[in-house]
């Protein structure tokens, strides 16, 4: 336990930051349902945008499942039903008033595994804003490929080879091509779902300091079975188990002094 | 306990036998699968051996040199020429008369009207059509003396190509030992002579099996094919993406998908009595058409289709789906813009798979009369016409000697077809093949 807390470089103002603002997306009494089992049991957590918050607890704990609710990735799951009030900006997500598509637009995600298409690396980023009209001419949309390659710290590995597959680079940089993609289309929200779990330790230590870097400017959320990952990257620390959300907190208090048994259990190592 | 020697432990007899008993039943095995595959592999070089010898003289055909006198006179259009058109005049025109005049030239003791009728039948009664052709092209012709070489009628060939033995009992055969010596006397004479027989690729049907072609049928099952595609394919796909992406999982989906499957296993007739029924009857579409035959078989591929377009819709990896829906692609924009695209190799080579079973089936084609005897090359969907299959059923059933060569000769060309369709399909897969 000493040694995650000196893996820990948390601002210790993010509790205060927290207090200015209004969160950008708040999830209240979240009931999921997959069929007849109950996989989250009324969860209450913010998400703001000046802070990374980590989603942490043992495998199946529903921490995924939460994170998917953000973005209603869990309606293309015909047997998963949710149940309580997630709102963006105050809008509720699940109501008739916003699109799902739009909603998309403003939550992006990055996922476990890297899923670049298997279209050209400026094809991969340059899709989101297609779709979504926001830029009109091949200028624009070069501008908008290469922000977003050099925001994900990928424009300096690729602009030379932009025209070539993105199945062909390596894991590391497949998954920041996908970070890219995420952020061509300028949303407010980042949801990341174990976005390390397929990498080694060098794509990893490259995806922490990216997502370092992109605090502030997106709120970010990040799902993680791995603690000292946590650790490092998020200001916000909120611990699951069994569906239930035990304890949420700023990442050094969660870490370094935890409210409940049963988190203090799980950072120790006593299960997970 | 202590332990037992290892080396006593595997070498002792018992395993040494158990061991050996393993190895047998491997080679066993092997012998098994190397006996299935030789067995299929002779009988496909045997299928192939005996459609080859029985039908390569199918692209050669008999010519007999004869040196025609055009002579207006004789075929009597001299008179014509005046006041009808030149080709009422030719159409009137008796080049029977001159064909026969250049034979009785060549043997001038032929004296009798029967024998002169015998030696006539030498030639291919399409003889007149391609003396009349030469005229129509060339009406300077007329009045002079040409060397052309004309088809031998059907006997003739079958009897050049030593498909007919002259040790046979002239009762039992269909040239008389007369008619055999002319031809050994064309023959000495070098106007007796196999030629690459072009216009069994480039004519329609005949009841003279020297001068019946399979363009037409390639063209029925051409436009016949043509409609099953136009229709089975978007039907097919369509119904496939909406099973895969769209419908919701309840047991009418699950119903639906059995009886795609139990249809995919209709035996082909049912097909056609189907479309007999719907095509012919209750919406009065025009008999023997390529356009009912294509529908009909639209019918029949339709299954095909929708279970591989299904199968490689399934192989997109789902990731790729979540990456669009992610980026807030609509649940359309994520078919047409990503699985559409990566399925397509595989919806592309089930089609023509299914193009491949639809161009050799003759069953359903029957049962909505496309196996009419039809002379001319249809034109158009609605034009009578009958399908490459067909054709080679319908020669198979007429007694003419000289139509065994035929269908022998119209299978080599179906069988090239299929071997292409499905080596595109094989080619189409290999090449855009992703893996993940």
């Amino acid at each position: 336990m000493a040694s995650l807390a000196k893996n820990l470089r948390v601002s210790q103002d993010a509790g205060d930051v927290a207090a200015r603002e209004p969160a950008k997306m708040t999830a209240k009494a979240v009931n999921v349902f997959y069929g007849d089992t109950q996989a989250l049991k009324n969860v209450d957590l913010e998400i703001r945008k000046d802070e990374v918050t980590a989603l942490i607890g043992p495998s199946g704990c529903g921490k995924s499942t939460f994170l998917r609710c953000f973005n209603r990735m869990n309606d293309a799951i015909p047997s998963c039903r949710v149940e309580g009030d997630i709102a963006l900006d105050g809008q509720q997500i699940y109501g008739a008033d916003l699109d799902v598509v739009q909603l998309r637009a403003r939550v992006g995600m990055v996922f476990q595994k890297p899923n670049p298409f298997p279209k050209s690396v400026y094809d991969n980023v340059a899709y989101g804003p297609r779709i979504h009209g926001l830029a009109a001419t091949r200028t624009e949309f070069d501008e908008i490929v290469e922000r977003s390659l050099r925001r994900a710290g990928l424009w300096e590995e690729v602009k030379d080879r932009v025209g070539e597959p993105g199945n062909a680079l390596s894991g590391g940089q497949q998954q920041r091509l996908c970070i890219a993609r995420a952020i061509a289309v300028d949303p407010e929200v980042i949801l990341m779902d174990e976005p390390c779990s397929a990498l080694d330790p060098i794509a990893t230590a490259k995806i922490e300091e990216l997502i370092y870097e992109l605090r502030g400017r997106y709120a970010i959320a990040i799902v993680t079975h791995n603690m000292q990952q946590a650790a490092r990257v998020s200001q916000r620390t909120a611990f699951f188990h069994l569906g239930e959300l035990i304890e949420e907190g700023p990442t050094a208090e969660i870490f370094t002094d935890p409210k409940k048994q049963r988190t203090s259990d799980y950072i120790t190592g006593r299960y997970g | 306990m202590t332990d037992p020697d290892p080396r006593a432990r595997w070498q002792n007899p018992a395993m040494r036998r158990r061991l050996r008993r393993r190895h047998a039943a491997e080679r066993r095995f092997r012998a098994w699968g190397m006996l299935a595959i030789g067995t299929a592999g002779f009988a496909l070089v045997m299928l192939l051996i005996s459609i080859v010898v029985n039908g390569y003289t199918a692209f050669q055909q008999t010519r007999i040199l004869l040196d025609v006198r055009l002579d207006p006179d004789v075929i009597g259009a001299a008179e014509g020429l005046e006041g009808e058109t030149f080709e009422g005049a030719l159409q009137r025109a008796d080049f029977q008369a001159a064909i026969r005049d250049s034979l009785r030239a060549l043997f001038p003791r032929v004296q009798s009207r029967a024998d002169v009728r015998s030696l006539q039948s030498l030639v291919s009664s399409g003889a007149r059509t391609w003396l009349r052709d030469d005229l129509r092209r060339d009406p300077s012709l007329l009045g002079r003396s040409v060397s052309l070489w004309l088809p031998a009628d059907d006997e003739v060939d079958m009897f050049a190509k030593g498909r007919v033995r002259r040790d046979v009992s002239e009762g039992s055969r269909r040239l008389s030992d007369e008619q055999i010596g002319w031809i050994d006397a064309l023959e000495q004479q070098g106007r007796l002579r196999r030629f690459f027989n072009s216009g069994f690729f480039t004519s329609g049907d005949s009841r003279e099996p020297e001068l019946a072609g399979i363009w037409g049928a390639m063209m029925g099952s051409f436009l016949t094919l043509v409609v099953t595609l136009a229709i089975s394919f978007p039907l097919g796909v369509a119904a496939a993406v909406y099973l895969e992406e769209f419908a919701p999982q309840n047991r009418w989906t699950d119903l639906v998908e059995v009886n795609i499957n139990n249809l995919a296993a209709v035996p082909s007739i049912v097909f056609g009595l189907l479309g007999l029924a719907v095509f012919l009857n209750f919406l009065l579409l025009p008999r023997s058409a390529p356009l009912v035959g294509g529908l009909t078989l639209a019918l029949m591929t339709l299954p095909t289709i929708i279970i591989a377009g299904r199968a490689a819709i399934k192989a997109v990896p789902p990731s790729i789906r979540e990456a669009a829906r992610g980026l807030g692609a609509s649940p359309l924009q994520v078919v047409v813009h990503h699985v559409l695209p990566l399925a397509m190799p595989g919806i592309l080579t089930g089609t023509i798979i299914g193009m491949a079973r639809a161009l050799g089936e003759t069953a359903p084609l029957l049962m909505i009369g496309m196996v009419a005897f039809i002379v001319d090359v249809p034109s158009g969907f609605t034009d009578a016409a009958t399908a490459l299959p067909v054709q080679i059923f319908l020669w198979a059933d007429s007694p003419e000697r000289g139509f065994v060569e035929k269908v022998s000769g119209a299978i080599m060309v179906l069988l090239l077809f299929l071997m292409a369709m499905n080596g595109l399909a094989i080619w189409l897969r290999q090449k855009f093949e992703m893996r993940w």
